[in-house]
Order: structure tokens, then sequence, then C-alpha cells
């Protein structure tokens, strides 16, 4: 049996999680793999795209929310779809209407292909909604005066990108993330782009608050299992990160180097 | 404008290159994990290609499964009119074939959204003939905005517009425009469409530009096979998408492969030009390959068999429970989603995969993929009636 790991909790605006693995619930093969996996991983917050779902009552044929219990899991409707600010913005207060909670998880992408976020209309749409009170999450590029903008106008945490939606290309932004990290006055979450445990251990053993996955769950041959797995390794980065490791030398370092005659000298 | 870069004879080529293609070449490909270029494309679509079609099958799939998940989108086409002003040799609503016209009333139309969306869908693609008496802007703009509230993506494939007009009906909150180029084979599409504005091969060719400029944001494209080669539409089709791809590059792109079916008029394809099962996922797995992200649809104008083991092979999307009759819906049995009249001499062609939708989707289940009948919310596009 696993040796359980304990770490601090995630704190989101006025929620905190114990689980800092976040899911997608796009790409299943079926809302009952989907709700397996969510349960297996232990995650509290899950993301549902609202054009999957039915904002005017209750559809048999659209009934993506019907697989997740909303007492265990903080339901955050995504804004995937959407191509500029008012689009997200309208669809955002729809879903809150709808009875969904008052947060949201800011996607703007004009472009369909690598669904790459627009930063303009992100930062446009982010302003809008975290004045009318919503809790905002938003997807962006891995660009650290985009993140720190975005900070500035109240949203609750920043979600970069590892690399593409989809890709599994793990994480190709190191670089701008771990200066995201350093600068950061809120959670972040890396989201996109994990498509193996080890991605999701190295970003939060670079001190990533969360990473939110979904395709490589999804698409894996048992969801549930590939859920446990991605949650072993958040777990592990996070410990990891709060005991602090090592540094990383690019060479061995000798035990008696250049000073050990000093001590000797007596 | 795609028509201005267009070049049948780059086509010609590419296609000889195709023809010539070695293994090796087939291989390097592969080991790229796709095509670079078109006649790196055109080298997957090769004779020898074939010996790697597992290969390339499996390839396809992992792809399209990164990019759109284990999932298949349904939709349904709704036929508003037959009529049609074209001379059009292989289509059923060729303006001479004595087939009985109709336009059906918007009433009717709303019905029949009622029934289809009764029976799961929430994507509706809404056919019509060329005709601009019967099938005129102000019909088709109302037909959407009374079907909106019932189906929350709408799609047309109505006779090609200009930039203007296709305008209110983006307003109306339609978000999805297919035009089929049937033949990119300059000769075969002269010899083919004798009369009607569908006779302009390059006017047709640059619709989707134009309804990109209108603000449509998905785009669907294809060639009907079985009027030419195969492989050189497929290729023209792969050109065309590339082009739009980078030209209009909020959009959404889908490509079909729809091979001939028997219509009215009796149109006989010359059979050297006959695509075979082989090719045809070829063709799909070589696409998938080139463009990972664009979405592949596929009708009931195939066979069962063949629709249930493509589900895994590179297709997104799927119509069922098709009728291509104006019409046509209006006699269904709902229970069990059958034609309860005899005879559909209205068609534009007859399908081969008459399953009901609730078949069709525990089929696609049965595979392990889910159907997805929403994939789209009109508010995204349109102001929400209630909210500030």
């Amino acid at each position: 049996m696993m040796t359980e790991l304990s770490y601090q909790p995630l704190q989101i605006g006025d929620r905190s999680f114990s689980s800092r693995l976040l899911l997608g619930t796009g790409k299943f093969p079926s809302g009952e793999a989907m709700r397996d996996a969510c349960a297996a991983s232990g995650s509290g917050l899950v993301t549902v795209a609202l054009k999957r779902a039915s904002l005017k009552g209750p559809d048999a044929f659209a009934d993506i929310l019907d697989y997740l219990e909303s007492e265990r899991y903080l339901i955050l409707p995504n804004t995937a779809g959407a191509m500029d600010a008012d689009e997200a913005v309208r669809i955002a207060r729809l879903a809150e209407a709808a009875g969904l909670p008052k947060w949201v998880k800011l996607e703007i992408h004009p472009d369909p292909n690598y669904l790459l976020p627009d930063p303009i209309e992100t930062l446009k749409a982010a302003e809008i909604l975290v004045k009318e009170g919503f809790t905002v999450m938003p997807y962006i590029n891995a660009d650290p005066v985009l993140a720190l903008r975005l900070q500035d106008v109240g949203c609750a945490a920043v979600m970069p990108l590892g690399s593409p939606i989809g890709s599994n290309r793990g994480l190709e932004t190191e670089a701008q993330i771990r200066i995201i990290i350093e600068q950061a006055r809120v959670p972040v979450v890396v989201d996109a782009g994990i498509g193996a445990p080890s991605h999701a251990a190295q970003a939060m053993e670079l001190g990533a608050d969360a990473v939110l996955v979904n395709t490589a769950i999804a698409i894996a041959s048992d969801p549930s299992a590939m859920a446990r797995a991605f949650a072993a390794a958040v777990a592990a980065g996070r410990c990891a990160y709060e005991i602090g490791l090592g540094h990383a030398e690019n060479r061995a370092v000798a035990t008696s180097p250049l000073t050990a005659f000093l001590d000797s000298k007596s | 404008m795609f028509s201005d870069h267009f070049s049948a004879e780059t086509l010609h080529q590419l296609n000889e290159s195709s023809r010539k293609a070695t293994i090796e070449q087939v291989d390097a490909v592969l080991r790229r994990q796709g095509p670079r270029s078109l006649e790196e494309f055109a080298w997957l679509l090769s004779p020898v290609a074939t010996q790697r079609l597992e290969m390339m099958a499996q390839m396809a799939q992992r792809v399209t499964q990164r990019n759109f998940g284990k999932t298949i989108r349904l939709f349904a086409p709704l036929y508003l009119s037959n009529e049609c002003i074209n001379i059009c040799k292989y289509c059923g609503f060729s303006r001479n074939n004595p087939i009985p016209r109709i336009t059906i009333p918007v009433e009717q139309v709303v019905e029949e959204t009622q029934k289809l969306a009764r029976q799961g869908f929430r994507s509706l693609l809404i056919v019509a003939g060329e005709h601009p008496k019967y099938v005129s802007n102000g019909y088709v703009e109302e037909v959407i905005q009374r079907c909106l509230p019932i189906m929350p993506s709408l799609a047309l494939e109505l006779g090609p517009l200009e930039t203007e007009p296709y305008k209110p009906l983006v307003r109306a909150g339609c978000e999805s425009l297919i035009v089929y180029q049937e033949t990119y084979h300059p000769e075969t599409y002269k010899e083919l469409h004798t009369a009607g504005p569908k006779k302009h091969f390059k006017w047709r060719m640059d619709t989707p530009e134009r309804a990109y400029q209108a603000g449509f944001r998905r785009l669907g494209i294809g060639a009907l096979f079985g009027l030419h080669d195969w492989r050189f539409e497929a290729l023209a089709v792969a050109a065309h998408a590339r082009h739009l791809h980078t030209h209009c590059w909020k959009a959404q792109l889908s490509i079909s492969v729809p091979r001939m079916r028997p219509a009215a008029g009796g149109f006989q394809p010359d059979l050297k030009y006959q695509m075979s099962d082989t090719q045809l996922v070829q063709t799909i797995a070589a696409m998938r390959l080139l463009l990972p992200h664009a979405g592949v649809v596929l009708s009931t104008r195939e066979h069962p068999s063949l629709r249930n083991n493509m589900v895994q092979l590179g297709v997104t999307h799927m119509s069922a429970g098709a009728s291509t009759e104006p019409g046509g819906y209006s006699s269904f049995d709902e229970s069990q989603w059958v034609q309860t009249k005899d005879s559909q001499e209205g068609e534009q062609f007859h399908i081969a995969d008459e399953r009901s939708p609730k078949v069709i989707a525990d089929m696609i289940r049965s595979k392990g993929y889910e159907p997805v009948w929403k994939d789209f919310d009109q508010s995204l596009v349109t102001a929400a009636q209630g909210v500030a």
C-alpha cells in the first residue's frame, strides 16, 4: 500500500482543496468513464466546457454535468469555444444564471487548431468578470507579464500552458513558468500539454500550486488507473517541493575541495 | 483567394509523384510522424503506401484521439428544398430531372427540427438546392431564427453567395458553412455542370473564404469522389484545406470524403474513377496526418459496416438517421426512426446507412467512443435572452 503523503491544501479564492490535481472532462469515451476517473483522481475541482452542457435545463443528450456530483467537486465552468472577450463573458454569465458556481476558467482561443489563448481578449474578459464578482482562472500562454497583469485585475489563479492542449509534450515552457511562479501572488496551475505523470511531478517540483490534466487521462486505455497515477505524481512532486529539493549541480562536488587544507591546519 | 493559387497542373504533377512514390519515401514520412508538404502527402496516397496502411491507420487514430478524444460528434441533415436552377449531371436535384419539387414551409422545418431534437440531435446541417426565388435569403434567415432555440448548432449547405448576403445569416446565429467543390478537375467540372451559376468553377472554389469574411467560424470542404481520379481530388482537397488553414486561421475546418451514390437522373460515373474502401481509408488516414486538427466527416452515404469501422479511424463527425428529401422526416416513425412513406422520389441521393440515431449512438459506444450530440452553444454567437 502506498504511504500517505501529506502536503498543504490548495487555496483558490475562498475555497480550499486537498488535492492539487484538477481534471478536465472532455474527450472521455463515456460519461461513466469520466465520472470514475474524476473520482479516482481524488480531485475536488473539475472543469466542464459549457458548450457541451445544457444551460437551459435538463437535457438527456447534453448531460455531461449529470455525471459530476456537485457536493464532491467544485464544478469550474470553462468558456471553450469563445473566440473573443464578449463571447466568453456572455457564456460565463449564462453559466451562473443556470445555477453553476460563480467561477470561470477563462479560455479564449480564436485559433481552433492549437487552441492557443488570446492574451488581449483574455485580459479584457478577466477584468469584466472579476468586477462582476466571478472567481476567474484564466488559461494563458506562459507569459509572465500577462500573468502579472491578470493578477493586477484580480484573477484568483493563473493557468499557464506547458505545451499546446492535447499535445502531451510536457513543460516546453518551463523557463517562463519558473518566472511566473517566482512572481505569483495567486496560485499557478499548469494547464495543457501534461502528457505523463512525470510532467505533472516536474511542474509540482518547480513550485506550481496545481496541475490540470485532461487528454492524457481521458484517452488512456484505463482512465481511472491513469488518474490515480497522475494523483500520485502530483502528490509526490508537491511533497518534494515542500520538503525542498537539493540544488542540481552540473558536476560532482568533491567533499574536500580547495579549502580542505584550512581544517587540517590547527 | 484559393482560386488564384489553384493549379491543376501542379496537382497532376503531384499525382504523378504519388503513383511513382517508393516505399522508402513513404517510410521516411511515417518516421517523421506525418507529411510536411503536399508532395509528402501525395506519397502517402501512393499505391506502395497501401503496404503501410495499418501503420498509417494507427497513427491517424492516435492523432485523432489526442485532438478530439474518444468522441464522435453527431449531426443530421435537414433538406429545405430540392428546387434548383443548376444542371449537374450527377445530382438528383438537377433542374432537368422530373422529380416532384418542393420547398418546405418554415412551420414544417420547425416541426422536423423538433422531431430531430427528440432523437437527440443538437447539431443540424441545413441543405437546399440552389434557387434564389424558393431558397431566398429571407427564408433561410427565418429558418435559422426559428430553429436556433431548438438546435444550438446550425450549419448551412446552400448555393454559394457573395460575402454580403452571408452576413445576415451569420447574424441570425448560423456558425458553419459547408460547400463541396464536387470535382477540382476543371475539365470534368465543366462537363458535369452544364447550366446555372454552379458552372463557375472558381467562384464556387472561393466560397469558403467569402463565408469566412462574413463571419462563419466553421468551414467544411470536400469533393464528391467518383467524378474524377480520386488521388487528384484528394490532393486538391488537401491543398485547399492547407490554404484555408493559413488564410482563415480562426475557422475550424472540416473535410468530407463523400463517395458517389445512385441518384435520380441515372448518372453513371466512370468506373475507373471509383474509390475503393482501401483507398478511402488511406485518404482519411493521410488527411489526418497532414491536417491533425481538421474535422473529418463521414455521412450516411457509406454502408453500415464501413461506418462502424471508421469510428476509430480518424473520423470525428457522423450524420445519422438521415433523409435527403425535403420534408422527408415528416413521415418518419418516431419510435423506430424508419421512413413510413413508400417512395422518396424527391431525394437528392439514396443513403446507404439507414440505421436510427439511437442505433448509431449505441454502435459508437460499443466501439469505446462517446457519441457527442451537443458541442456548441448558441449563446457563443447570439446575445442571450434574459441575461444582461
